[in-house]
């Protein structure tokens, strides 16, 4: 594991924050908007330098989609920031109208996705966020997994015509993937090989998929590890090529298991290579109050379920299940 | 204008008689066109476009400044939103009848394969569309953004909408109202359509909206009544009013009275003209009110 070291903890959201920051700088066709959630979604630095081309939108983010629809015409580029939750199953109409099916160069960006947006419980963690939007045509669905990552994949999509869903947390994880790394929106990355399973894994479960690869190699297990930050178009040639060699695959995500990345890698194997599968996910359930490690541990989101997953997998294949 | 025993003002007033006089011949074609078109597909909303048939008319051919080459993004020209898309037979006959695309095209009206969608959609590349909409509600968002863009463009264009009275119970219209106040966008004119039907009834039984008039000035908007909202001279007058009123910091919202189903006698003074369509025999009815004026598709 010596290529992932953690340059330093940092949270997702910040990369985001960065990233339109230097956006603003480089794209005066570049606005953003937020309903009410400035330091959440780290957007003051923005807001600094270019006030004029930043909306507060108040505590209304139907009308805030409706905004950013109409803001691409005319040529802006708007960047609509607000918990996950918030930015996808509270206005998903307006999304799936004025922006989806209009076709509007619009670019979702949520924080806090998933449960550990910790304390403030189910109400404002959502788990079904990437099924609502990977679900609506034409939608381009990303999920990052640290800083850096989130940072470069914000100024790839402003370089990209039509919807996109950009997803973040709020807490603070290891920071591993290159600085200034570039973002190729639809393509996996291998991070480690291994021959005897796949382990494709999004977001924050990322870095622990990493952690597990390297117990597992300890024990004799060699995993390959992919990371798939874009869900939407999914790479699934990246996927078929490992899991042809590995013939099982453990998928990990921070979300639920029905209509995540695991589902969508589903039916790619069922179509082109069907083998086992395992799935770290919620498993149909809403989340609770908690610190977020407490919570990723009570709802197993981490490199021991991980673990578990892979050696779980690979008995089924040996087993011909 | 009263003509006056002065040649130049008797001029002008033939040549405002002229147009009027042409104006109304194409509401004529247009409610022609609507009919035509919801009864070859047996669907559609007739009731809401007949009497919405001079607002457009008057606005596409003497409000707004507009290039036919249609492009998405509308610089320097003035743009126009239908929040209720469900009216969408009088804005396809209003664009086809102004040379965004061919006439013929109105034959196609919520045919399979079709750029003229039930609802209007920007997602079949149909000229003079920039929202889809139909999901009620929605446009006043829509306005308001294109409105920001208009002035970070530094655009002096003008943005409309147009909303119907029953769309306003959905609670983002009221997001968007307070909005455009707060934020003093002062490019954008929003019509109601008050008609006063929805499908189940009047909207006053279904869910009343109240004192309207007194809603979009205590959410502080400038404010104009169409009485008259059937009447090609009134329609001009209040919509020069209400150029005339924007960049004062605030948004202008007009209040326009129509008549549901308004040219066809059996299909005014009710909601029951909605969304349903005329058959044969009642189509030559209505087609018998409106006689042809500029030729049909």
């Amino acid at each position: 594991m010596t290529k992932f070291k953690n340059q330093g903890s940092k949270d997702t959201r910040s990369g985001f924050g960065d990233g339109l920051t230097e956006l603003g700088r480089k794209n005066k066709n570049v606005v953003a908007l937020c309903a009410d959630l400035i330091g959440s979604l780290k957007m003051n630095q923005f807001i600094k330098e270019n006030p004029e081309r930043f909306f507060q939108i108040g505590i209304a983010e139907a009308n805030m989609m409706g905004i950013a629809a109409g803001l691409t015409i005319g040529g802006k580029i708007p960047f609509t920031g607000t918990f996950a939750n918030f930015s996808t199953g509270r206005v998903y109409d307006q999304i799936r109208q004025s922006i989806a099916y209009s076709n509007k160069n619009v670019k979702i960006c949520a924080s806090h996705a998933g449960i550990t947006l910790g304390e403030d419980g189910a109400t404002h963690q959502i788990l079904e966020d990437i099924g609502l939007m990977k679900m609506l045509p034409g939608m381009t669905v990303i999920n990052t997994c640290d800083y850096n990552q989130t940072k470069a994949a914000t100024l790839a999509i402003s370089k990209i015509k039509g919807p996109v869903y950009l997803r973040f947390g709020r807490p603070v994880v290891p920071n591993f993937t290159p600085i200034n790394q570039d973002f190729n929106i639809g393509k996996g990355i291998l991070l480690k090989s291994g021959n005897d399973a796949t382990i494709v894994s999004t977001g924050h479960l990322v870095w622990e998929s990493l952690i597990a690869a390297e117990k597992l190699e300890n024990e004799g297990i060699s995993c390959e590890v992919i990371n798939i930050h874009t869900i939407k178009p999914l790479d699934e040639k990246i996927i078929l090529d490992s899991v042809k060699k590995t013939r099982c695959v453990v998928s990990a995500e921070e979300h639920n298991y029905y209509g995540g990345l695991g589902e969508s890698i589903s039916r790619t194997l069922t179509s082109f290579f069907p083998c086992s599968q395992e799935f770290v996910a919620t498993k149909d359930t809403f989340g609770e109050s908690g610190k977020p490690s407490d919570l990723m541990n009570k709802y197993s989101l981490n490199d021991t379920a991980i673990a578990k997953a892979v050696i779980k997998v690979i008995e089924r294949k040996k087993n011909n299940v | 204008m009263k003509p006056l025993n002065n040649d130049l003002n008797l001029k002008k007033y033939y040549k405002k008689m002229t147009k009027i006089e042409t104006l109304k011949k194409t509401v004529t074609q247009v409610r022609r066109d609507i009919l035509r078109m919801v009864n070859k597909v047996n669907s559609g909303h007739p009731g809401g476009s007949l009497g919405c048939a001079e607002f457009f008319v008057v606005l596409y051919n003497e409000i707004m400044s507009i290039n036919i080459e249609f492009e998405m993004d509308g610089i320097n020209e003035d743009l126009f939103f239908l929040s209720n898309g469900h009216i969408s037979p009088v804005l396809y006959s209003t664009l086809a009848r102004k040379g965004f695309f061919p006439l013929e095209e109105l034959k196609t009206f919520r045919d399979i394969n079709s750029r003229l969608q039930g609802h209007p959609t920007t997602h079949e590349g149909l000229p003079g569309i920039r929202i889809s909409s139909g999901s009620l509600g929605q446009g006043i968002s829509v306005a308001i953004g294109a409105a920001h863009s208009k002035k970070l463009n530094k655009d002096p264009h003008i943005v409309y909408a147009l909303v119907g009275d029953g769309e306003l119970q959905e609670g983002q219209n009221w997001e968007a109202i307070m909005y455009a106040s707060a934020k003093k966008i002062d490019n954008l004119i929003v019509t109601v359509d008050l008609n006063g039907k929805q499908i189940d009834g009047p909207t006053e039984e279904v869910l009343s909206l109240g004192n309207l008039s007194e809603k979009f000035k205590a959410f502080g908007w400038e404010l104009l009544h169409l009485n008259k909202g059937n009447d090609v001279e009134q329609i001009i007058s209040v919509l020069k009013k209400a150029k005339n009123l924007s960049g004062n910091k605030k948004p202008v919202c007009i209040l326009m009275k129509t008549e549901m189903g308004n040219g066809v006698d059996f299909m005014m003074n009710t909601h029951a003209w909605h969304g349903k369509a005329p058959n044969d025999e009642q189509l030559e009815i209505a087609l018998s009110q409106n006689i042809e004026t500029l030729g049909d598709y």
